[in-house]
């Protein structure tokens, strides 16, 4: 049966393939597109699954009459939205503009579905308002580049029981090893320093993103791919340490389990994004005002680095007639200090601009962390964010594969090293056949 | 008896293992969110139920309440008008002798080996150059065909409708349609309403086409709807309550249809089954 449905999916797409190829040319050019204004009123749809987005467009469609935004939603990218975008650009009508995370824009980048800003003034122009490692997740470090407007990030930080640390006498601690020593005492006391993600890969990454590892990069013409840097491998034999002493609980993430581990007091800390505030919060109610935040610790004394974990793009697809009026929108959604507290307040969106850790209701001190002003870490973390990482072009499977590689590692087998040698080998046959150029 | 009480046993375990779930969510609905992570999962805490209720039929100015009529537009619509064909279709091929007829049924029968899921896309590539995706027609129009349908009705009209009373119908001077409809249809009903189970489920269950067509939230049926909701999860949290206590409101009409029809399904399948 698969099979049969393999060839007819195959054999239908060739069709259309056969029939649609004829318009795509006219539009493809090479570097930037023209980008020029359109004359009279423009429509434009916007696909994104952001919670509650349409409050935040009804905003500008108020104040531009003449740009009318239409809301389209789904489930998040990887859930659907994402093939959907792929289907849409192939039967030629996409969307003008989507939310696109920073690990899959590189995927749409290959498959030529994006439409490159760089020409766009009103993008240009608001480039500096943007922190750079945002900037360079939209344009991977190439010149003359810009495939998406940088929307929110995700700086890590270290959330902490402050009440238990305090009991038992623990120091904060502010380097990998301190945390290391910390997990000792912690377990003495019972508990668990953290919880680690056994399926969530993207947390790793953030981590190996503060080491400084690089897992992949793009001369122009071809692919490297490293999971197995110095840095990457430090990062993964040091949590391999803790998970093999059992200093680490490690219960399946985003599961009433794993809340419930957090919510009676069994984890003690977790080193996690900004947005990881609100998860905390739901997930572990009856621990309010006993967390508090600190920077993530260090690999080295006082070093000053910071890991990221998520964060998506507004991107205008190819095929969009008005990539001048969705530039326009698209800078607004992302720098204007009302649509960033909008999102913020919707969706708990934390913004990708420099300006943007200092609205309003980022200022303020939080409750349910003690009061502390926990936004200030993540401010300063967001400006200590490692610069040149960047995604490749085939995330879901790679992170598939890794996933089931830590899973393995967690329950003992193998090693969280070989998980990533093993997610290296696989993610270099997938760009292969995917005919994606891969320098060895 | 040792043999009947190893039997039971089993039966046992596999009501067990189906309703489990159904009493998980049941239990986990009536939960606030708090309670959620932090009771037994599979017994009641303080019952939260109408709270729950009212924030999911409140959230996004009632749009669960939408899809829940979506649904039953896609689906209750979709099953009544692609029974109606396929029992049209199936006793025309039963009833009628005319050149090609095999070859009709035999591409018919074809079809019922082809999944929902590989249709779904080239419908979308199709919908696209028709400027109709995103419609109510992009997922209602595709609902309606039913392969499977019209084999049970061909099935069925051949074993249950006697030509002789055809005949006589004919001789009293009734045209063919009316036929159909007044004498016919009542001889097939215990059919007609098993494959409108059948489809009803069917089109319940086609979750890629709607997820592959629609984008406008409007326009979504309760299962993408509740599936887009637990997406967003992670960055909103509270939702998870909603998914819950939409889940179980969800499987209502489901359980309202198949208490009401299943002494007809019985019939039914039972008869189909002998001849």
């Amino acid at each position: 049966m698969k099979k049969l449905l393999g060839i007819l999916l195959t054999s239908s797409l060739a069709l259309t393939a056969c029939s649609s190829g004829g318009d795509d040319d006219t539009t493809a050019t090479a570097g930037a597109a023209s980008c020029a204004p359109s004359s009279g009123p423009v429509t434009l749809s916007f696909t994104s699954w952001i919670p509650n987005i349409e409050e935040v467009v009804k905003v500008w469609n108020a104040k531009n009459p003449n740009i009318q935004v239409k809301v389209q939603t789904g489930p998040n990218g990887n859930g659907g939205t994402y093939q959907n975008f792929f289907n849409q650009l192939k039967a030629g009508n996409a969307p003008d503009l989507g939310q696109v995370e920073y690990d899959a824009l590189p995927s749409f980048r290959v498959q030529d579905g994006l439409t490159n800003l760089a020409g766009c003034k009103p993008v240009t122009d608001a480039k500096d308002q943007f922190i750079d490692w945002t900037w360079n997740q939209v344009s991977f470090g190439e010149k003359d580049a810009v495939y998406g407007v940088p929307q929110d990030s995700g700086p890590m930080a270290l959330f902490y029981r402050k009440d238990l640390f305090e009991k038992n006498n623990i120091p904060v601690p502010a380097t990998w090893e301190e945390y290391a020593a910390a997990a000792v005492k912690v377990k003495a006391a019972g508990g668990s320093i953290t919880n680690f993600s056994q399926s969530d890969i993207n947390q790793f990454a953030g981590l190996a993103w503060q080491a400084g590892g690089h897992w992949f990069s793009n001369d122009g013409s071809k692919w490297t791919v490293n999971f197995q840097d110095e840095a990457t491998t430090k990062v993964a034999n040091y949590w391999q340490d803790l998970v093999s002493k059992k200093l680490v609980s490690t219960v399946p993430p985003w599961t009433t389990e794993w809340d419930s581990a957090y919510n009676k007091g069994q984890a003690w800390t977790w080193v996690s994004a900004v947005w990881g505030a609100n998860s905390i919060s739901s997930g572990a109610p009856d621990t309010a005002g006993k967390w508090a935040v600190a920077p993530m610790p260090q690999w080295t004394t006082g070093g000053k680095v910071a890991g990221n974990w998520g964060g998506s793009s507004t991107a205008v697809f190819k095929g969009s007639k008005h990539p001048y009026e969705a530039s326009q929108f698209a800078i607004w959604l992302n720098t204007s200090e009302e649509a960033l507290t909008l999102l913020n307040e919707k969706a708990n969106l934390y913004p990708a601009t420099k300006t943007g850790g200092s609205l309003a209701a980022l200022s303020k001190g939080v409750d349910f962390y003690g009061g502390q002003k926990i936004y200030d870490i993540f401010a300063q973390a967001a400006t200590e964010v490692t610069p040149d990482f960047t995604w490749g072009p085939t995330m879901t499977s790679t992170y598939a594969t890794a996933s089931d590689g830590f899973k393995a590692a967690v329950s003992g087998s193998g090693t969280l090293a070989d998980a990533l040698k093993k997610a290296q080998t696989s993610t270099i046959d997938n760009l292969k056949s995917q005919s994606i150029p891969v320098a060895e | 008896m040792k043999s009947k009480s190893a039997a039971m046993a089993i039966m046992g375990i596999c009501t067990l293992y189906f309703l489990v779930p159904i009493w998980w969510l049941v239990v986990g609905a009536t939960k606030s969110r708090s309670d959620f992570g932090n009771t037994a999962p599979l017994w009641f805490a303080d019952v939260s139920l109408g709270q729950n209720l009212g924030e999911l039929f409140r959230y996004r100015d009632g749009v669960f309440l939408r899809w829940m009529l979506n649904s039953v537009l896609y689906t209750g619509g979709a099953a009544l008008l692609g029974t109606i064909l396929a029992a049209m279709c199936g006793y025309a091929l039963a009833k009628y002798r005319f050149p090609g007829r095999e070859a009709i049924f035999n591409v018919v029968l074809g079809g019922v080996l082809v999944p929902a899921t590989a249709l779904a896309l080239p419908l979308f590539l199709i919908f696209s150059q028709l400027n109709a995706t995103n419609t109510f027609w992009s997922v209602f129009l595709p609902s309606l065909v039913n392969p499977f349908g019209v084999y049970l009705a061909r099935i069925y009209a051949t074993a249950s409708v006697p030509e002789e009373l055809l005949e006589a119908a004919r001789l009293d001077g009734s045209g063919e349609v009316r036929t159909f409809f007044t004498v016919s249809t009542k001889l097939m009903f215990p059919a007609l309403v098993t494959i409108f189970l059948f489809h009803f489920v069917a089109v319940w269950n086609n979750f890629l086409l709607p997820l592959i067509m629609l984008g406008n939230e409007r326009l979504f049926p309760v299962t993408l709807g509740l599936y887009t909701w637990n997406s967003q999860v992670n960055q909103l949290p509270e939702l998870r309550m909603l998914v819950l206590t939409g889940a179980l409101v969800s499987i209502v009409p489901l359980v309202v249809a198949f208490l009401l029809l299943q002494r007809f399904w019985r019939s039914g399948l039972g008869s189909g089954a002998v001849k």
